[in-house]
């Protein structure tokens, strides 16, 4: 007998990224349809590409006991912990379950894989990295994970998920499942990624990068831009009657396209299962959800495919709308920062729009007639779903709901 | 607040894949381990993934040359059909070998990335390429916890195995890391372990855990043979290899596997 995965009440949530530090000036965002795109100066890198940068992370210091742990990544975790009463809510978690009993699962693609690049051009003659490169604390993928878990001394099951851009909407079913198998009664979920050289000129490679603000869904897009960003949440199992403005996690479905390295499904077909999964999971119907944050990176072949999926699944006149003209593409944050928004849509009955997308592309609604929110608007989305899509060919869904929705 | 009963979570043992320095497969690995046959510290050789279709072949890197062939014979050796299967792979870090490519293009004067560097560089590559060789469309994990990467990943897989009722593989590996990363992350050579975990009786062995008491400030489980005990500390993903000598002699009890310092995962044996 499988176990029953129950619906998870998101107890408190933050996000950090180009729109700004924490929940308010995100909702202010999406109110304005600002996006947070800036042609890249970041470090020395010299494409034309627009990237979202997040301000002040030069600055950002960490407590002073975990100085080793100091690179870009890990600066911005601390920056989006300070903000919302986040790293308060952890504390009085841990002294309500104890630090055992919570779950660290946390999303990243590259980690703080630029401390390594920049050490790469401080080898010395001998070829040998600079003194004081700290290798385990920064450059691993597990770093985030470590840091957060030593910031507040947390003693429960830990994991980074690094399945690219899937990673931060993934660890949402590891804590589900962590809880279910009551091996945790609280989960610490999110994910961060911070810009580096390696995803900027790795995408270049691929000839992905838009070199204007990124358009999703858009006729005339021609790639993404890049962004970085911090996202958490946390947790619990929720109490039988809630209230309306409480949020809750219902559904997640996970799949694999089984198709190619870096193109999508043309069909979208692991995408659909992901989706199909995580309504199953609600126990609901396409009808029963009134919002889709789509995955939308821009780039022809994802829009395309994922339009299609979508179609196929939801019919004509699912509303829906990527948030990626606002924030750009933060990859192993593109999860978690999107299930904030997702949170905030129905927190503040507002349906996000599309910064930079002038109208849906006629060849995607041809096959899927999408209504494709271009221009933010009121509404009253009471179930609402959030892609995310990775290389590799990596599929998640999340099913986020008000409380009085489930 | 009533707490839950919390029964022990368990899964079986249905079927191993090993590949590593001086063990090419299980059932070396067990004559090994049942000191039936000597350790030869050899370096791993990696066989040529003849499952992927031409164009991903010639683009494996050693993590996909690993895991493939642990995986596929973990799944040969327990029945199961690999297209069917969830996965959960778990690595202690990226592929060290392509990281230092990117980082040194990176620092050279034009910066070139070759897109198929760039796809090989995800922590997910050894996932994606899993899914394209079997066809697997079932959900795949893709964990990294350093040096507890083995233990978090048996814990994931085993949750899993109870979450969704259905088998789910584990693949546990490391590849080396070339000079200069070496310097601060010595792993000398490939090691990968796979078991296909089922939630249902049958197979080798049942693997539990007491949910109240998951870690342990006990130290972890050694090797005798000093040349294996070296391969575990070596590599973490050899972390798991006490579990693997347990279930080769077919020892019930409790085993101590590393996880993180302070907390080692606690594990309950028995031989069916």
């Amino acid at each position: 007998m499988s176990l029953a995965l129950p619906p998870l009440r998101v107890s408190r949530y933050t996000a950090t990224s180009c729109l700004g530090a924490g929940l308010s000036s995100h909702v202010e965002a999406l109110r304005e349809a600002r996006s947070g795109l800036a042609p890249c100066r970041f470090d020395t890198v010299d494409l034309p590409t627009w990237v979202g940068e997040v301000a002040g992370l030069e600055g950002q210091r960490l407590p002073e006991q975990f100085a080793d742990f100091d690179c870009r990544n890990n600066r911005l975790a601390e920056l989006a912990l300070l903000q919302d009463g986040y790293a308060d809510a952890v504390e009085e978690a841990v002294l309500r379950y104890g630090r055992e009993r919570i779950g660290l699962f946390l999303g990243t693609s590259t980690s703080g894989i630029l401390q390594t690049e920049l050490a790469y051009r401080e080898l010395d003659a001998q070829g040998a990295l600079p003194a004081g490169f700290h290798y385990a604390r920064t450059h691993n993928t597990f770093s985030l994970a470590a840091y957060v878990r030593a910031r507040f001394g947390l003693r429960g099951p830990v994991s980074i998920t690094s399945s690219a851009c899937s990673s931060s909407a993934k660890v949402f079913g590891t804590a589900q499942r962590m809880i279910a198998a009551g091996l945790v009664d609280c989960a610490l979920v999110g994910g961060v990624d911070s810009l580096c050289l390696t995803t900027l000129y790795g995408f270049n490679s691929l000839e992905l990068l838009s070199s204007a603000p990124c358009r999703p869904f858009d006729a005339a897009r021609s790639g993404l831009s890049l962004g970085e960003a911090a996202a958490f949440a946390l947790l619990e199992r929720a109490p039988t009657q809630m209230t309306a403005d409480a949020v809750l996690l219902l559904g997640v479905g996970e799949s694999s396209d089984a198709y190619h390295m870096s193109s999508p499904h043309p069909d979208g077909l692991g995408a659909r299962l992901a989706m199909e999964q995580a309504l199953r999971q609600a126990g609901l119907q396409p009808e029963d959800i009134d919002y889709i944050n789509l995955h939308g990176t821009a780039t022809p072949s994802n829009d395309a495919a994922e339009g299609r999926a979508v179609g196929a699944l939801f019919g004509a006149g699912v509303t829906c709308s990527s948030t990626k003209g606002a924030t750009g593409h933060t990859l192993g944050a593109a999860g978690g920062i999107e299930a904030v928004l997702s949170l905030l849509a129905l927190r503040e009955g507002l349906l996000p729009g599309s910064p930079g997308t002038a109208a849906l592309d006629p060849a995607i609604a041809d096959v899927a007639p999408l209504d494709y929110v271009l221009s933010p608007r009121a509404g009253e989305p009471r179930r609402v779903l959030s892609n995310s899509f990775g290389f590799g060919g990596t599929n998640c869904s999340l099913v986020l709901a008000r409380g009085d929705a489930r | 607040m009533t707490q839950a009963i919390r029964a022990p979570l368990s899964a079986q043992v249905a079927g191993i894949g090993v590949l590593g320095p001086g063990l090419a497969d299980w059932a070396q690995a067990r004559a090994v381990l049942r000191d039936e046959q000597a350790y030869a510290a050899q370096p791993c050789v990696l066989p040529v993934p003849q499952i992927l279709p031409p164009a991903e072949r010639r683009r494996a890197t050693a993590v996909i040359k690993l895991t493939l062939a642990s995986g596929l014979e973990a799944v040969a050796a327990a029945g199961l059909k690999a297209a069917e299967l969830a996965t959960v792979f778990t690595s202690s870090g990226g592929d060290g070998r392509n990281c230092h490519e990117i980082c040194a293009a990176l620092a050279s004067s034009d910066r070139l990335i070759s897109p198929t560097r760039f796809h090989n560089s995800v922590h997910n590559a050894a996932s994606g390429y899993w899914g394209i060789a079997t066809g697997a469309m079932a959900p795949s994990a893709v964990l990294c916890a350093f040096d507890a990467s083995f233990a978090a990943g048996l814990l994931d897989a085993m949750v899993q195995a109870a979450a969704t009722s259905a088998p789910v593989l584990l693949l546990a590996y490391d590849t080396d890391y070339p000079e200069p990363l070496r310097q601060v992350r010595p792993i000398p050579d490939n090691f990968a372990v796979a078991l296909a975990l089922s939630p249902t009786a049958g197979g080798l062995a049942r693997l539990a855990i007491d949910p109240a008491a998951l870690f342990t400030a006990e130290p972890a489980t050694c090797m005798d043979d000093a040349a294996l005990e070296a391969l575990r500390l070596a590599i973490p993903a050899a972390r798991a290899l006490p579990l693997l000598r347990a279930l080769a002699l077919g020892t019930p009890g409790r085993l101590v596997l590393d996880h993180l310092p302070g907390e080692q995962l606690a594990l309950e044996l028995s031989p069916c």
